[in-house]
């Protein structure tokens, strides 16, 4: 428990000294991709947290690093390849689409449309089938006249 | 007072010290009495004897006023900072400030379990307390499956978690609670959140009560839906706390961080919506039976794997207070044993559940249809990428991380989807409608939003398009939603008031929606920062506003000392404020705490935060100006008061809908 607390106490109780004004880039533009990037790395020691957020030393040489290479004309794709190369793809908050992540990415899609299409399957099948029988008909009418607020609509 | 455990003291002193021995002697009664209330009304239900199903009530009373007297006897312990108690020790101190001395009961592991189970046996006792209409089977059948899900958790509670734990050696001063969790919004963020979490327990039990039963219907969905609904309003009105706190707290003004945590109360809370829909085609349509029961499993069935996340640690994450893996494996077993239960359950008993509505692919039930395919699809999205993770580690060996980007992309579409056809699909009639007829209705609402949409785009050149597309969202669902309400008064302004709290409510919680996702679109668009070292004296320009650091002083606090910086604010050369952001270090605890410093206003925030001070002098000052933040809260608050409004309407129709029933359906 204790442990756990002084993690968070270095993690989140000082966030607010995250990006220190040294650390700020003089170019406009390349500051905003820098801190876009920073955005989409996580903090190798914090949970959850990216190095934009995180005020852990690790995450503020991350974040230099990431400058740096800015600074020497990389591309944000090429800042990227070149911290999953050293820390590895656990530093990426968007994960990757390669192999089984691949589930991960299509898993709501895939379920949206599996869905519908069983909902519109299951309706055309239960249209065929659904006929009321006179008895449930009168069943039916008798629930709705007992409704107080068919009215409503 | 009651410090004084020698012989010495007088009796009135000894006699307080037994309250804590008490409140603990209770305890282990009330899971006595929950496994009594377990077993006798299911019994008695399944062999139909009156006598054995009538002590449901008086049982679940009971445990509650048993819990509740354990319950207040480990507030008198913390209030009387008793360190005789482990958890008091480790979480209190003389110090405190009585507020969170009352709140540090629910401010760890054992407490907050408690204050758990406090909170199962009073929706108990209320469902006896006012279970009058249902049927004599039912109702036993409701309380004793409440009573098992007491059980298991008093169970968990007293061996694995025990919170009335003495120590042999008492210290002289406690060890203070969390700093973070000393703060009015998060003091009042558990409490809310359980009452949403066990509100779903009692829709849980009416779900599983209806499959032993074998019967669903019209009676059966309008006593559940007020359950479902106040477990949705409180559940919002904790996520929206929660999520107010992390604006405020932690110091650069994030309010949503798709952290395991926030997931777990996130996920109850989406399946919660789409069951409080289903129910409602259940309510009038007597169609979507089987998917609502199972609906109701499922959210309850969040809400332990939400338990589990959160007190397991198996995804550690940033506000996971009480992490320990043998309590994981006991809360698994629990999780399991529920969720599995009654799944099979309900996979043995739902073909039982013939719907018996027939509807068009245009109507108002395919239109909630599509609202429960698009929460639940999202609900997974959200349940998977919080678990992936794990399953990477477990079976793919990759250690990966799921983070917001993730969320962002993977979740948003569906929300923007439901968003959409929202206003249409509330207008659309019963059974069978046309299309064209109610997009035409809308005419003008679609119009205000699209012209909305381009107004912003046109004002704010070249920037996200996020910002338009919540502006048009946001108007598409107000706009909308005030529509549906003018059409139902038919178009009388006097007709309004006379109008059900159920329409109300709908219209007021639609808008609250709207309103929030206008907030969270329009402050991820058009935040403006600015970090910065200043000077004392030192004035400098954020966006409309003059900021000067006037001066930074040492100050102390009740248990803590601030460094506290003064910073004058004004806009346009006119003075508005000043601003006293801090840095707390908290000695007993050794937690140091960020205070932004917070000028709220309707269009936008001024958010400053004082850092570090630096070698060459002067703080870092990081100013932040968030627009429509308060937009986010209020929002989720009307969307609480809708539901507030709708359920007040519940209450007079679910009385007289019970009373029909028992009078329609013969006992048997």
């Amino acid at each position: 428990m204790r442990r756990y607390l002084s993690v968070i106490a270095i993690c989140v109780a000082s966030a607010a000294a995250a990006v220190e004004p040294g650390e700020v880039l003089d170019d406009p533009a390349l500051e905003a991709r820098a801190r876009e990037i920073s955005q989409g790395l996580r903090c190798t020691v914090c949970q959850n947290e990216s190095i934009d957020e995180s005020s852990a030393p690790v995450a503020r040489d991350l974040r230099l690093l990431v400058r740096e290479r800015l600074v020497a004309g990389d591309s944000d794709a090429e800042v990227m390849d070149f911290i999953v190369a050293r820390y590895g793809e656990f530093v990426l908050l968007r994960p990757s689409t390669e192999g089984a992540n691949l589930l991960l990415w299509l898993l709501g899609p895939a379920a949206l449309v599996l869905a519908v299409g069983g909902v519109l399957i299951g309706r055309r099948r239960g249209a065929a089938e659904a006929p009321l029988s006179a008895e449930e008909e009168a069943a039916l009418a008798a629930l709705l006249a007992e409704d107080g607020d068919t009215k409503n609509k | 007072m009651a410090r004084l455990p020698w012989l010495g003291a007088p009796s009135w002193a000894i006699s307080f010290l037994v309250i804590v021995e008490l409140g603990h002697f209770a305890l282990i009664l009330a899971f006595a009495l929950s496994l009594f209330q377990t077993v006798v009304p299911l019994w008695g239900a399944h062999r139909r004897m009156p006598g054995w199903m009538a002590a449901a009530e008086p049982a679940a009373t009971l445990q509650f006023l048993l819990i509740g007297f354990s319950f207040a006897a480990l507030t008198y312990a913390f209030v009387t900072s008793d360190f005789s108690l482990k958890i008091v020790a480790d979480n209190s101190h003389t110090l405190k400030p009585m507020i969170y001395k009352v709140t540090g009961v629910w401010g760890n592991h054992e407490g907050s379990l408690l204050l758990w189970v406090l909170i199962l046996a009073l929706f108990g006792a209320m469902a006896a307390w006012w279970g009058g209409g249902l049927t004599d089977t039912l109702r036993a059948r409701v309380l004793g499956v409440q009573g098992a899900v007491g059980a298991a958790f008093l169970a968990f509670l007293i061996f694995t978690s025990n919170p009335f734990l003495r120590l042999a050696n008492p210290p002289l001063n406690g060890t203070d609670l969390n700093p973070l969790l000393q703060d009015p919004g998060l003091a009042f963020h558990p409490p809310f959140l359980y009452l949403g979490y066990v509100g779903l327990s009692l829709t849980f039990s009416f779900a599983v009560a209806a499959l032993i039963e074998g019967r669903v219907d019209a009676a059966w969905a309008r006593w559940v839906r007020p359950w479902a609904l106040a477990a949705w309003v409180f559940l919002t009105i904790g996520i929206a706390l929660g999520s107010w706190w992390a604006y405020y707290e932690l110091g650069w003004g994030g309010f949503w961080f798709w952290d395991p945590v926030e997931n777990a109360s996130f996920m109850p809370w989406l399946l919660a919506v789409a069951l409080l829909h289903s129910a409602i085609v259940v309510e009038k349509r007597e169609s979507l039976k089987a998917w609502t029961i199972l609906l109701a499993i499922l959210a309850f069935g969040f809400c332990l794997i939400g338990a589990f996340i959160v007190r397991s640690g198996v995804l550690t994450s940033v506000h996971a207070f009480a992490n320990d893996p043998e309590r994981g494996v006991y809360l698994l077993a629990i999780t399991a044993f529920f969720t599995g239960g009654a799944l099979t359950l309900f996979a043995w008993r739902a073909p039982i559940m013939q719907g018996r509505g027939v509807f068009g692919v245009v109507s108002r039930e395919s239109a909630l249809v599509a609202n429960n395919i698009l929460l639940a699809v999202s609900c997974l999205v959200v349940f998977v990428g919080t678990i992936w993770p794990l399953v990477a580690e477990l079976f793919l060996d990759r250690k990966l991380s799921v983070g917001p980007p993730f969320f962002n992309i993977a979740f948003t579409p569906f929300m923007v989807a439901l968003a959409v056809i929202l206003p249409v699909g509330s207008a659309l009639p019963w059974k069978r409608a046309k299309l064209r007829r109610v997009v035409w209705k809308v005419r003008y609402v679609l119009a205000l939003a699209v012209a909305l949409g381009a107004l912003v785009w046109a004002m704010q050149t070249g920037r996200s398009a996020l910002g338009p597309i919540g502006a048009a969202l946001g108007a598409w669902l107000v706009a909308g939603a005030l529509k549906d309400l003018w059409e139902r008064g038919g178009k009388k302004l006097s007709r309004l008031r006379t109008l059900p709290g159920a329409d109300w409510g709908k219209a007021v919680a639609h808008s609250g929606l709207g309103i929030t996702m206008f907030g969270v679109a329009g402050l991820i668009a058009w935040q403006v920062e600015d970090i910065r070292v200043a000077q004392i004296g030192e004035t400098f320009t954020v966006e409309r506003y003059e900021i000067t650091l006037k001066d930074v002083r040492e100050v102390q606090g009740p248990n803590y000392i601030s460094t506290m910086a003064f910073l004058d604010v004004s806009r346009n050369g006119r003075f508005v404020e000043t601003l006293t952001p801090e840095r707390r270090i908290y000695p007993v605890a050794g937690m140091p705490t960020t205070e932004a410093a917070i000028r709220n206003g309707v269009g936008r925030d001024v958010y400053l935060v004082i850092g570090e001070p630096q070698a060459n002098g002067g703080w870092a000052v990081r100013s932040f100006i968030k627009p429509f933040a308060n937009w986010i809260w209020a929002g989720c608050i009307i969307m609480a008061l809708g539901g507030a409004i709708s359920l007040g309407d519940r209450r007079l129709r679910v009385a007289a809908g019970a009373k029909k029933a028992t009078a329609g359906v013969p006992a048997e």
